[in-house]
């Protein structure tokens, strides 16, 4: 707790500037991870998770930018900003060169699983040769060494008769098999992070166990740290020992694991849950979260999940929460509700919203009329009787 | 070689049986594809047939003993004088040349000769009494390789200027493409002629270099459609990720992923720079005489169309054979490489 953690991130903002505006990805997120855990990174799709997590390696792309906020990995600044002398901002003299970032922080210190492990390796090279050369890249090591090694870790990942297999091409590999490949990958240099990039979402539910185990047993031996990018909070529950909730490129809330699932504190990571199935716990129908996701070009004044929120509350169109501690006493935990008596901006006082906000599209209110018999306006009460 | 087929005929039953797409990727693969089909199977042959007695001729040295009738120690390097300026050659042979078959001859300018073909000469010789048949021969050598070259000069500028356009987008891109579309606008032929005037003359490499500077654009234009495509694929991000350069990126993952359509186009395109090489010669812009081309013996020979076809016909028809070699070789391979078409 005390010590400087791995990667510190404070108030990244990445944006893309479009010609149909600036879509803000990713708004002001903080967070760290400390060495040898996993951090989860939880959101819907278009919930910024992804554009977050290449901002961490600077592998944003045009027409996207990192504008705001700090990075810092190991005591070295990866994207940093200061005040110009004309007040304009301009990059920290102590961030690290495009070359530095390339040559020393990519694949050597922070690798990346990618979510499809059917295009994350490349068709036309055999899947030794991709990872021997990947290792002889980074670790400088010559080509009979680096295709020992290679072969070394197909074996570590669980690759059978890896001898024969590093010959083969990666259509010759099954999905578990090529996210093991991966994982091999990004393994190979011994990085202190791994960011994985929903890397189970595309895997059935079998392999997806496995590859978590592997995970967990690789993790154990080699101290890595991981960033685990997904949307499935089964996942997360298994592996994670914290979890951040991105909401809309925010975080909404940020917990050790299991304070997030037995003492939730944000409405949204309530109604992850309730749209989730869980074996702990039968319910008759699942609640899916009403309505979709605004853009990102254009988010909601207030809490930007004011429009779906079954809590929400005049006030929450007007205040804007930042997260903050709301409970725990060893880890804290964040969240970014007005109701929390921390926020302390009359949430109690405000009449609740009658009219549900202008809904982002037609087809919205569409659902909302159809389902309008069955349960009008939800209120705060609702949600909370429910949860008890 | 029976046996050697038959294997290879069953390899690709078990591949076409492979409900994999994927599996339909790679060299057996194509190979086999390329057995099977009846078109590309007879492209395979005309060109390997051609590109036989390219080479053929490039080793045998005897044949240049006929070239000249008796002037039997002419050797085969000044022979094909595309290294040389063409006033380097001595005069040809004197003395005993030899009627063309099939067709006396009338004009009194030619040597006075013995009639018809005969054993030693099939096709008969030309007005400086040259082995008409040797010179086709030749000729085969000096269009297959000219074909070649430009083809892949083509490819090369093609390849590079579209993957790099392609990987990297936005302005690179625009200068790029706009730079190879104002080449694509100008026609062809008229931009090879103007390329080679001003490059310094009538010779066939200059002529060989702007049909390949011709080329480029289509290339570049296809290499680059599917870049865009492949530069979007989860591997090049990885690559990225990993910290790999720009350019091993576009050299190891861009290139060789989007290569397949620019190779079969390739393959096509050597049939006509064969043709478009052929056609310079014929207006004066490519080979020189006595450079054994084909697209020169016909303009040396179209001077004497009334009094032997025959001298237009020879060249005409190695030319024909040829392109559909290529042309056919190139539209089974497409087929072969492009796994859609064969379910």
């Amino acid at each position: 707790m005390s010590s400087e953690p791995l990667l510190r991130v404070e108030n990244l903002k990445t944006q893309f500037f479009t010609e149909a505006g600036t879509v803000r990805a990713v708004d002001g997120i903080s967070f760290e991870v400390r060495e040898g855990e996993i951090v989860g990174l939880v959101g819907e799709s278009g919930a910024g998770k992804s554009v977050a997590s290449m901002s961490l390696l600077r592998l944003v792309e045009d027409p996207g930018e990192i504008v705001a906020g700090e990075i810092t990995y190991k005591g070295e600044t990866i994207f940093g900003l200061e005040e110009g002398p004309n007040g304009e901002l301009r990059e920290r003299d102590d961030v690290l060169s495009n070359e530095e970032i390339r040559t020393r922080i990519r694949g050597n210190e922070i690798a990346v699983i990618f979510q499809d492990p059917m295009e994350s390796l490349n068709p036309v090279f055999t899947v030794g040769g991709q990872l021997r050369e990947f290792i002889e890249l980074n670790r400088g090591l010559g080509e009979d060494e680096a295709k020992a090694e290679a072969i070394d870790m197909l074996r570590e990942v669980g690759i059978p008769d890896p001898e024969q297999r590093y010959e083969e091409y990666p259509h010759q590999f099954s999905g578990g098999m090529r996210q093991r490949v991966l994982i091999a990958m990004a393994l190979a240099c011994e990085p202190s992070l791994i960011i994985a990039d929903e890397p189970t979402t595309a895997l059935d539910v079998t392999v997806e166990g496995q590859i978590l185990d592997l995970v967990d047993e690789l993790q154990a031996k080699y101290g890595t740290s991981f960033i685990w990018v997904t949307h499935d909070l089964g996942v997360v529950a298994e592996i994670c020992d914290r979890v951040n909730v991105m909401y809309l490129g925010e975080i909404v809330e940020q917990a050790a694991v299991d304070d997030l699932f037995y003492d939730t504190k944000h409405p949204y990571t309530d109604a992850l849950l309730d749209s989730m199935p869980r074996p702990d716990r039968t319910v008759d129908d699942l609640e899916p979260i009403e309505g979709v996701m605004p853009e990102a070009i254009d988010p909601p004044s207030g809490c930007r999940f004011h429009p779906r929120c079954p809590h929400a509350r005049e006030v929450c169109k007007r205040v804007h929460p930042e997260p903050k501690i709301v409970a725990g006493d060893g880890e804290p935990h964040r969240a970014a509700c007005v109701k929390h008596d921390a926020f302390d901006v009359g949430y109690d006082e405000s009449p609740p919203l009658e009219d549900r906000g202008p809904t982002p599209s037609g087809e919205d209110s569409a659902d909302t009329d159809s389902e309008s018999g069955l349960a009008p306006n939800p209120t705060a009460d609702d949600g909370g009787e429910r949860r008890e | 070689m029976a046996v050697g087929e038959s294997q290879i005929e069953s390899g690709s039953e078990s591949v076409a049986e492979d409900d994999d797409v994927e599996a339909r990727v790679g060299w057996r693969y194509t190979v086999a594809q390329v057995k099977r089909d009846t078109t590309a199977r007879w492209g395979l042959y005309i060109v390997s047939f051609v590109l036989f007695v390219a080479v053929y001729a490039l080793i045998d040295s005897n044949l240049s003993r006929l070239t000249f009738g008796h002037v039997s120690n002419y050797r085969f390097a000044q022979l094909l004088p595309i290294f040389d300026h063409p006033t380097h050659i001595p005069p040809p042979g004197e003395g005993r040349a030899h009627v063309p078959p099939y067709f006396p001859l009338a004009e009194q300018s030619w040597n006075p000769l013995p009639a018809g073909g005969t054993l030693e000469h099939p096709l008969g010789t030309d007005r400086a009494g040259r082995d008409y048949f040797t010179r086709i021969v030749y000729g085969t050598q000096v269009s297959v390789f000219v074909g070649l070259i430009s083809a892949f000069i083509g490819l090369l500028g093609g390849t590079l200027i579209g993957a790099t356009a392609g990987y990297y987008g936005g302005r690179i891109d625009d200068v790029l493409m706009r730079a190879v579309e104002t080449v694509y606008s100008i026609p062809p032929l008229i931009l090879i002629i103007v390329f080679t005037v001003f490059v310094g003359g009538a010779n066939i490499w200059y002529a060989v270099l702007g049909v390949g500077i011709t080329f480029v654009p289509v290339f570049a234009r296809i290499i680059r459609s599917r870049v865009l495509s492949i530069r979007e694929m989860d591997y090049i991000e990885a690559a990225r990720a990993a910290g790999v350069r720009d350019r091993n990126i576009i050299l190891r993952h861009v290139i060789p992923n989007s290569f397949a359509p620019v190779l079969v186009y390739a393959t096509l395109q050597i049939g006509v720079t064969i043709l478009i090489v052929a056609g310079l010669s014929f207006l004066g812009y490519g080979a020189q005489p006595p450079t054994p081309d084909w697209g020169a013996m016909l303009r040396t020979a179209h001077g004497y169309m009334h009094s032997n076809v025959w001298l237009s016909i020879w060249p005409g028809i190695a030319i024909m054979i040829t392109i559909m070699g290529f042309n056919l070789f190139g539209d089974g391979l497409q087929d072969a490489l492009d796994p859609r078409i064969n379910d």
